[in-house]
């Protein structure tokens, strides 16, 4: 613990932790016990070094900020903070994130902001397969373009892709609404183009502008459910 | 699941360095793979005729590998009787390289007859192979991996999913020579494939899923493929999930399927490429800070020269 002590240094309410020394278990243990009794506001990270689980599980609502990049589930069910990432996220980045941002400034992998409840996860660059994949409630902007089977069965949410998308975007989508500015290689079942209405170009430069993005609200098109499978046809052909 | 690591130096100044930059790629990957590990390394090719074949004594029962020997200079004598070419033989614990002038299937049938207990792990001028079940670090303390010198080489820890721990079990598989093949994931169809192979003459050594896939390739490249256009061909025919990465004498590739749920990181700098599963294998490397890093793309081919 003094070890912890000597190497997480303390600046007034902030603190910066070096995993190449510090345990990430102790920096997550801090960042759940400590940091609210001691008033700490900002908590910097540096050599992540593609760690799992930085930042996990918060419930408060001060910034950490990690300078390299992260290894699977940084901030996952995460609560009011705010968790930026000066570089690459692992697969599941804010998985089931509840409130608060998640920021990637690089690209991040698989499966990111899967089922998220609340808050707002931006990725500057691409992301890859199944992002937002079962969302409930969370918002995604993606800066780049997202992998196939993004929104797999999202429920809830809003989902903003600047670039392009792969194959079966949005299959089996319940009420989420995907927001896409590029190319979509292929829709999944049940997805359909709908028309932007004022609501969704108001929607569409809410989130832009959350996430620092400069593109007109009006290049993005609307993708929701035609809610064609929310109802069991016993009509159709049942050959499989 | 599984851990793959593969690097590919293109400064000649870091083939030296080969085997000390990519241990702690190894261990990092023992979360990923912690019963067994192995490591195909690429060097200098030995020059024509000559050949090498890597082989594997496993451990009597009840024997810990790092206390199994095997008497490998009364086995050079009789090979050296019974198979009339010069032969020579280096080798570390149960493991060994021989290098000889005869041909290597007529040394492959001789110590099949004279030698059941040697398994030989791979046969080419460039390779050489290890694999041995245990814990990575162990594995590479057992057979100085530090040590190691070449132009790329591919590796593997491994957490067996679908058969034995054996070190016969263990990637890198090979087929041919001067080829090998390391997975991470699961194929769902590897019987259908053996089925298909076997009838051809393709002998199996194992009942793992990766053989299969490995075997499958280099058929393939026999029957006039190049290797970009065998994995593009098991597209169609390989079921399930995998990150492939290969190594031939020449070439690095690495290959995801459709789905990508089997992860994979590359770094490339001017003096390397450098690739894992993860990026935490990564981090330690030389300038990591200042290298492109990307994911491969599903079902698109990445290949490497030398």
């Amino acid at each position: 613990m003094a070890r912890v002590t000597a190497k997480a240094a303390a600046t007034g309410n902030a603190r910066e932790f070096d995993l190449a020394v510090v345990k990430l278990r102790e920096l997550n243990r801090f960042l759940h016990q400590d940091a609210v009794k001691e008033g700490v506001s900002r908590v910097r990270v540096v050599n992540p070094d593609g760690a799992h689980s930085i930042a996990c599980g918060l419930n408060a609502g001060f910034d950490v900020e990690i300078d390299g990049h992260v290894g699977y589930y940084l901030a996952g069910m995460n609560k009011l903070a705010r968790v930026t990432v000066n570089g690459n996220a692992g697969p599941g980045v804010a998985e089931n994130m509840m409130s608060g941002q998640v920021h990637v400034r690089g690209f991040a992998s698989t499966a990111a902001g899967a089922s998220a409840h609340g808050g707002c996860l931006i990725i500057d660059g691409d992301a890859s397969l199944r992002c937002g994949i079962a969302l409930k409630g969370g918002d995604i902007v993606v800066g780049g373009s997202v992998g196939s089977f993004s929104a797999f069965m999202a429920q809830a949410g809003r989902i903003v892709i600047c670039g392009d998308a792969g194959d079966a975007l949005g299959d089996s989508l319940y009420e989420a609404i995907i927001y896409v500015r590029g190319n979509v290689r292929s829709l999944g079942a049940d997805a359909r183009f709908e028309p932007m209405s004022e609501a969704d170009l108001a929607a569409v430069a809410e989130l832009l502008q959350k996430a620092g993005c400069s593109y007109e609200p009006k290049e993005f098109r609307r993708i929701a459910s035609a809610k064609s499978l929310y109802h069991w046809n016993a009509d159709a052909n049942q050959e499989y | 699941m599984c851990g793959i690591v593969g690097l590919l130096v293109k400064n000649p100044q870091l083939r030296d360095r080969l085997g000390e930059l990519m241990v702690p790629m190894l261990i990092g990957m023992t979360d990923r793979g912690p019963d067994s590990a192995g490591l195909a390394v690429f060097s200098e090719p030995v020059e024509n005729p000559a050949h090498k074949l890597s082989l594997y004594v496993p451990p009597p029962a009840g024997v810990s590998a790092d206390e199994s020997s095997y008497d490998w200079s009364a086995l050079l004598a009789e090979l050296r009787a019974g198979v009339a070419y010069d032969h020579h033989l280096s080798s570390t614990a149960g493991h060994a390289v021989l290098t000889t002038i005869a041909e290597p299937t007529v040394v492959v049938a001789w110590l099949r007859e004279h030698a059941p207990r040697v398994h030989v792990l791979s046969v080419g001028r460039s390779i050489d192979l290890y694999k041995d079940i245990g814990s990575p670090a162990a594995i590479a303390q057992r057979y100085s991996f530090r040590t190691l010198r070449g132009t790329h080489l591919v590796a593997h820890t491994r957490m067996a999913t679908e058969s034995a721990v054996t070190p016969a079990h263990a990637h890198p598989f090979t087929a041919g020579h001067d080829f090998c093949l390391v997975h991470n994931g699961s194929l769902s169809n590897p019987h259908l494939v053996r089925r298909k192979l076997e009838p051809l003459g393709i002998r199996f050594d194992t009942d793992n899923d990766t053989e299969a896939a490995c075997r499958f390739f280099e058929w393939r490249m026999r029957e006039g493929d190049d290797l970009v256009g065998a994995v593009q061909r098991g597209f169609e025919e390989l079921d399930g999930f995998y990150t492939f990465l290969m190594g031939t004498d020449q070439q690095l590739l690495i290959v995801r399927d459709a789905f990508s749920c089997k992860p994979a990181v590359v770094a490339e700098t001017d003096d390397y490429v450098a690739i894992a599963s993860e990026f935490r294998s990564l981090a330690h490397l030389p300038g990591i800070r200042h290298a492109s890093v990307f994911e491969p793309k599903p079902q698109q081919v990445y290949s490497w020269r030398v």
